[in-house]
């Protein structure tokens, strides 16, 4: 029975991780091709960083992803906050569900809804592009405010209500109580909130592609733009690179939640 | 307090909605000029692997003749209906847009075309004759070419007999069943068939499409798999040994080739040809700077290194003649990409795909959905 699940959990790991350690060998390929491995070098790590648009795909991405991280982390912390202090609990579980829709809704219909959403709103301004930087922001914006939500309001809800008011008692403004209490208190929550946010957004697709306009596209846009002829191995090289940036992003947040369990049991 | 953190807030939020429209509305009017050119992906040579930068070049020679610095946005599309879709949608305005040849005549029909002003494009001369008066364009009055190609059967020497290798008879070949791909698109797969029983491929009739479905099911057998751009992958390794595509690709897989595979290419006839061209949409913000665009694309160090990067077959004869461009290919190559045709626009007006009528797609569609399930 033990080997079984040993067995079991090879096979799953496996199925994970396979299709990233390939792309991680190919991009170390010499030759161009994803079948034919012809000998180890870091040709292609040398031409993505001469690849001026690709390489301005990755910033548009990342201006994005950090932007929609820091708004929609803001508003998801504000709003959880102020969602638990509602005395209505009727009004808390209503809103607690509209939060939860952009979440449980598909990409594509939420894509299209804010699409149409912006061209209607530009055709009033009688804007010739309706879509930008902007927009896309705010459907990135969008789309992360669950996340954060998801991830502050049980912080919330643990923290114990009597410390705030005990700063209080002791001196503090509300607000002043409000940043050297529940926001320290509340921080793991934040910032595991921030994290997805911020890989949700990098890795969006479906809904970038029905928001962006002219002049910003972002990497997932470019790679699939590519299909027309061969994804460059670039790609991999790049893909390599960002997996490991997000795994670094992972290991973080996994170690902050750590040191948080430990400061809670002394 | 509470009051204050509102208003601050509010006003960030005002300032951003300002800031939006700002950045939105400079498309045209102002001294900033902006130009937004929509192309396919890896369309245009792009500065990699050490190449010409088409853009960056372009935005210099404009600074040079005009004094002017100008934005350029390069944007791309994968496929035809990509591009149209956010056309249409209203939500976008580009400048220069390079669709292919039925989709421009779609484009023209529903109104979506500026006519341009050939008197800015003194380079057009560098066409060839035999580029203009195409069906899509009949009056030349909306279009330059951009590249063209024609589909070619590729195949693997090692595998198949050299005597076999003729014609889209090797597509239905049984001595390499297993070994042969077709493609995942029902319009191009059907080509290949009716091409082989010398159907119309723009036909109405549907006994005509119901010949060549028949034609299709019989090779299914056959098949190994129906791909698109997988086809690179299979080839180069040596996984499949038979399959159609453009001339251009080809090139592409023989540079990565596995050491076990030899490609070799030839043309079927009839076969199909296709044209991508330049064209400035209806909702271009400033034509005289997208037609400057279309005049340096055609320009002699643009269309080169053009045609290089993307290894598709150039209507220009400033590219074709051009004796740099001729030792870069090799001669095996402008062989292949430039074929002797005969008369280029006669062929490509009888064999090229035009634009089904939406009857004639759904047809086609329920036929190629019972091809692959069979």
């Amino acid at each position: 029975m033990k080997t079984a699940s040993k067995i079991y959990t090879a096979i799953i790991f496996v199925f994970l991780f396979a299709p990233i350690a390939i792309l991680l060998v190919f991009s170390f390929n010499d030759a161009k091709s994803l079948s034919v491995m012809s000998g180890v070098s870091l040709r292609w790590y040398r031409e993505l960083f001469h690849d001026e648009a690709t390489l301005q795909s990755v910033r548009n991405t990342l201006i994005l992803a950090v932007s929609a991280m820091v708004i929609s982390t803001v508003m998801g912390t504000a709003a959880s906050v102020g969602m638990e202090k509602l005395r209505s609990r009727w009004l808390r579980s209503a809103l607690n569900t509209a939060t939860d829709i952009p979440m449980t809704n598909p990409d594509i219909i939420t894509g299209i809804s804010l699409m149409l959403m912006f061209v209607f709103v530009g055709r009033l301004f009688g804007l010739a592009n309706s879509l930008s930087f902007w927009t896309m922001l705010i459907a990135h914006v969008t789309f992360c405010l669950p996340y954060v939500i998801l991830q502050v309001q049980p912080r919330l809800r643990q923290m114990d209500p009597s410390l705030p008011e005990a700063a209080q008692d002791l001196g503090c403004t509300p607000l002043r109580a409000f940043f050297k209490v529940t926001i320290p208190e509340i921080m793991p929550g934040i910032i595991t909130g921030a994290i997805m946010a911020f890989t949700m957004s990098l890795d969006d697709f479906v809904i970038s592609y029905f928001t962006s306009g002219a002049g910003f596209q972002t990497l997932p846009i470019r790679i699939y733009n590519m299909t027309k002829k061969t994804v460059t191995p670039k790609m991999y090289a790049l893909a390599t690179i960002i997996f490991f940036v997000i795994l670094a992003l992972l290991l973080i947040s996994n170690l902050t939640d750590q040191s948080d369990k430990k400061y809670r049991k002394k | 307090m509470k009051k204050a953190v509102s208003i601050v807030v509010l006003c960030l939020m005002l300032v951003m909605l300002v800031a939006g429209c700002g950045s939105g509305g400079s498309g045209g009017k102002g001294k900033n000029l902006t130009l937004n050119v929509y192309n396919w992906g890896e369309y245009i040579s792009d500065g990699s692997e050490d190449s010409y930068d088409t853009v960056k070049e372009f935005k210099k020679w404009y600074q040079d003749t005009y004094g002017v610095n100008i934005t350029v946005n390069y944007d791309t599309y994968a496929s035809n209906e990509d591009m149209y879709s956010k056309l249409s949608s209203g939500a976008v305005s580009y400048d220069v847009i390079i669709p292919s040849d039925y989709m421009i005549a779609r484009m023209i029909k529903e109104d979506m075309l500026l006519p341009l002003n050939y008197d800015n494009i003194p380079n057009y001369s560098n066409v060839d004759s035999s580029f203009k008066g195409l069906y899509y364009d009949p009056d030349d009055t909306y279009t330059v070419p951009y590249a063209y190609g024609i589909v070619g059967v590729i195949w693997n020497a090692n595998e198949v007999d050299e005597a076999d290798a003729q014609g889209w008879d090797l597509m239905w070949n049984e001595k390499y069943a297993g070994r042969i791909v077709q493609f995942n698109n029902s319009r191009d797969a059907f080509g290949t068939a009716m091409y082989k029983l010398g159907i119309d491929v723009n036909t109405t009739d549907t006994a005509e499409w119901d010949r060549a479905f028949e034609e299709l099911k019989s090779q299914h057998g056959l098949v190994y798999s129906y791909v698109m751009d997988e086809i690179y992958n299979m080839m180069e390794s040596g996984e499949a040994a038979i399959g159609a595509y453009y001339a251009g690709d080809y090139f592409t897989m023989l540079d990565a080739q596995a050491d076990t595979v030899d490609l070799r290419f030839y043309y079927p006839d009839p076969t199909n040809y296709y044209v991508d061209a330049m064209c400035i949409p209806k909702c271009c913000q400033n034509q005289e700077l997208a037609e400057a665009f279309i005049n340096f694309m055609l320009s002699r160090d643009a269309a080169v290194a053009n045609a290089e990067y993307t290894y598709y077959a150039s209507p220009y004869t400033n590219v074709y003649t051009d004796s740099e461009y001729i030792e870069e290919m090799g001669e095996e190559a402008m062989e292949i990409l430039y074929p002797e045709t005969g008369d280029f626009a006669e062929k490509y007006n009888t064999y090229a795909y035009r634009n089904l009528s939406q009857d004639v797609l759904d047809y086609l569609n329920t036929l190629w959905e019972s091809v692959k399930i069979n």
